[in-house]
């Protein structure tokens, strides 16, 4: 091509609506499939990881008393910021994971499509996955989903967007607030996704990213105490799993791990169900 | 002044039939146990019966039997046949409900108003209830094509033995698990008799299992590699330590864990029946309930006179003799539980909160607590952040709804929650403010097959009752590993 120089990214961390370098400092090299360096993202840190909680805490009631239609909303937007950058995001796939660019283009496709399909059971849920009670006395009484509060994640390694996607869309639907830990091998599009939340009019803390090594971080997702539940998806290694469960058993985390990608059941595994009583009377 | 007195009047013990010593109920017939140790009537001391202790041998004939049940017979029954059998049972605890409930009182310690009004009928409709479920799986919610786990392992406490039998056992079975129960170590007796129950309804052998024992027995069913899913209902201590111990399973959990209820009351709240509510709200069952009232929030302006109040409507609570039919507050199910309670006041008395009690005999033998207050609670004291799990009542104060809300939701906790006030907004506001899994609002301590109960945060995994409920014994492809 000509002599230009390309210009270059530096991916960073997204907690709390901002960019920051990990406070550690650290940093590790990512290849393309062709063994190219390609960047060089955070290494995040246990510091981080914490930071990114009371960022994700700080947010989650005003997500959650946000109304159904505008969180759907919102959702909607960030699948129009998606579609928009469609071929960045392929082209960043393809080189990372070596697929055609058709292929990757198709993963991106699925992404977007998860958005609107999550986007649009917002104001749904509580009806699907609510009741009125029938009881036997003068009582009014009705159950609601609510959502849990602060949920991490830690995405699978395969397909780093779609990946992604897959874990947080239907955590945040209800009103929880994440933290995900992208895929250790393909963080890249993690990162560049983060860049569409922050298009999105989403909160600032509802979602943060993380970039670094699974094993490091998730134990320190399964122990933090301000965390309620997990999406443990992208484990696999069942001693790994055994003792994010153990750890997570001194909060009574709710752990969770799935195969179904578009599923509501991802989203009410998430919430918690709150019966209401009230007497009937004049 | 004249009073008048209730006379005496007693409920006869002649319907019920205890046999001197008990095996357990694996595979459709009693068989003989080992180890055995006494059932306690906590009202006297009076030695009931001996239960035997369920060992490794006697827990894996009943998953055995259980699996061999749920082979061969109970997954491959069509859901309406299922479905009948449970409202054969629902019918037999019907027509021996008065058995039940006199049982159930001797055994327990709980009065016989409430056991006879309370627990029995309502264990009753919970079979009714899922009966009606067992054919109707599709529409539950839990995805396509939901199929039950399998073996369910299920360990139930001592506050309301046959009510939790049935939280446990009605779901599981209709959704076409096949059981193995373990009641708490002081409280068998009913379990054995439902036992009885099923052999009547002709329920095939294997289907419920029971075997009695200890914390021991129980761990040893948790453990037991042919067990697929576990509900416990007990402290959060327990359930966590089974959360770790099945963390390396495929296992599924449901965990009914501890309270510490937050039961608010705005200065708008009609006295009366507000303070019915609370004595029915932390008395209720001698206080030995999950979701207790135990934490009165009481705005500050209406303080003084809501105490005052309390304090006369507490004087008139009769304590005695649960075969009483007159009687409102039984006794401590067991010295162990009382060492607890007597602990935990103790400590309220050395923080510095304020106890009062009024003035009643109690019995000279058994194990008894007088209904109690703590007042000038503050949120430091450990008598307004542990489950105390008797008739024991601390007070705190509020000015500000916001500071309720902040005061009500500061615990590990989440089960349950109380709000008094005439103005629907507000109640409105406060319930969804409110981190917990059951709310009442004007009432207390209700309970209903239809009515999801469980908690937020470390009271536990999952609800019993409802659509909700019956969901934690289903599973289907859409369902996420848990």
């Amino acid at each position: 091509m000509s002599d230009r120089l390309e210009v270059k990214k530096t991916y960073k961390l997204f907690i709390g609506g901002a960019f920051p370098r990990s406070e550690s400092g650290r940093t590790y090299e990512v290849f393309g499939a062709d063994g190219a360096f390609i960047a060089n993202p955070s290494l995040a840190s246990r510091k981080d990881l914490r930071d990114a909680v009371v960022s994700a805490r700080g947010a989650q009631s005003g997500w959650a008393s946000a109304t159904a239609y505008n969180r759907g909303q919102i959702l909607y937007r960030i699948a129009e910021m998606l579609e928009g950058r469609a071929e960045q995001f392929a082209n960043e796939i393809s080189s990372l994971d070596g697929v055609t660019h058709e292929e990757a283009l198709k993963e991106v496709h699925s992404a977007i499509d998860q958005w609107v399909w999550y986007a649009g059971w917002s104001d749904k849920l509580s009806s699907i996955a609510g009741s009125t009670n029938p009881v036997s006395g003068p009582f009014y009484n009705f159950t609601i989903p609510e959502p849990m509060g602060v949920i991490g994640a830690i995405a699978p390694e395969s397909k780093g967007l779609l990946g992604l996607v897959n874990a947080i869309a239907p955590i945040v639907v209800s009103g929880n607030t994440t933290i995900v830990l992208a895929s250790t091998r393909s963080p890249l599009p993690a990162i560049t996704f983060a860049e569409v939340l922050a298009t999105s009019d989403l909160p600032h803390g509802v979602i943060n990213i993380l970039t670094g090594e699974k094993s490091e971080l998730a134990p320190w997702f399964a122990s933090h105490m301000d965390i309620n539940g997990l999406d443990i998806s992208g484990v696999t290694e069942p001693s790994a799993i055994a003792d994010i469960k153990i750890a997570g058993a001194d909060n009574l985390k709710r752990i969770h791990s799935f195969e179904a990608s578009v599923t509501p059941q991802r989203i009410l595994a998430f919430m918690e169900a709150k019966t209401i009583w009230h007497p009937i009377g004049i | 002044m004249t009073t008048f007195d209730y006379a005496p009047a007693l409920e006869s013990r002649s319907i019920v039939t205890i046999d001197s010593s008990y095996g357990h109920f694996i595979n459709g017939v009693f068989v003989e146990g080992k180890n055995h140790f006494a059932s306690i009537n906590p009202s006297n001391e009076e030695v009931l019966s001996q239960i035997s202790l369920a060992g490794s041998d006697d827990i894996n004939r009943a998953v055995s039997a259980a699996r061999v049940a749920y082979e061969a017979t109970w997954s491959k029954m069509p859901g309406k046949e299922r479905g009948k059998y449970l409202y054969r049972i629902a019918r037999i605890m019907q027509e021996r409900a008065r058995e039940f409930a006199v049982l159930e009182t001797l055994d327990n310690g709980k009065p016989i108003r409430e056991s006879r009004d309370v627990d029995v009928p309502l264990a009753a409709a919970h079979f009714f209830y899922h009966a009606g479920w067992a054919d109707k799986l599709d529409y539950v919610g839990v995805g396509h094509s939901p199929r039950p786990h399998g073996v369910a392992g299920q360990i139930i406490p001592w506050n309301f033995p046959l009510l939790m039998l049935a939280w446990k056992v009605a779901p599981a079975l209709a959704a076409g698990n096949t059981v193995v129960l373990k009641p708490a170590e002081s409280t068998s007796l009913t379990a054995l008799l439902f036992a009885q129950v099923c052999q009547q309804a002709e329920l095939p052998a294997g289907v419920v299992n029971i075997v009695t024992g200890d914390g021991s027995s129980g761990a040893l069913l948790v453990n037991h590699p042919g067990v697929d899913k576990i509900a416990f209902t007990g402290s959060t201590e327990v359930g966590k330590a089974i959360a770790r111990a099945i963390a390396p399973t495929k296992k599924k959990a449901t965990l009914e864990l501890g309270g510490k209820a937050a039961n608010i009351v705005f200065d708008d709240a009609p006295i009366d029946e507000t303070v019915e509510g609370i004595v029915n709200g932390i008395f209720f069952n001698q206080g030995h309930v999950c979701c207790a009232g135990s934490r009165l929030l009481l705005q500050e302006n209406i303080a003084e006179q809501t105490i005052e109040a309390l304090k006369v409507r507490m004087a008139k609570i009769r304590v005695g003799n649960p075969l009483d039919k007159n009687t409102d507050l039984g006794a401590i199910n067991s010295s162990e539980q009382l060492g607890k309670i007597q602990s935990l006041s103790a400590t309220g008395d050395q923080e510095g909160a304020q106890r009062w009690s009024p003035e009643c005999v109690l019995p000279e033998k058994g194990y008894w607590f007088p209904p109690t207050i703590f007042t000038g609670v503050t949120q430091a004291h450990r008598i307004a952040r542990e489950e105390i799990f008797g008739p024991v009542l601390s007070v705190l104060t509020f000015r500000t709804p916001a500071e309720a809300i902040e005061k009500a939701n500061n615990t590990p906790y989440g089960l349950s929650a109380g709000i008094w006030s005439e103005k629907g907004s507000r109640i409105l506001w406060a319930a969804q403010q409110l981190r917990a899994g059951v709310i009442w609002a004007n009432t207390f301590n209700k309970f209903e097959p239809a009515s999801p109960f469980g908690g937020y945060k470390e009271s536990g995994w999952g609800r019993e009752g409802g659509r909700h409920g019956l969901a934690a014994y289903l599973t289907s492809d859409e369902n996420g590993d848990n």
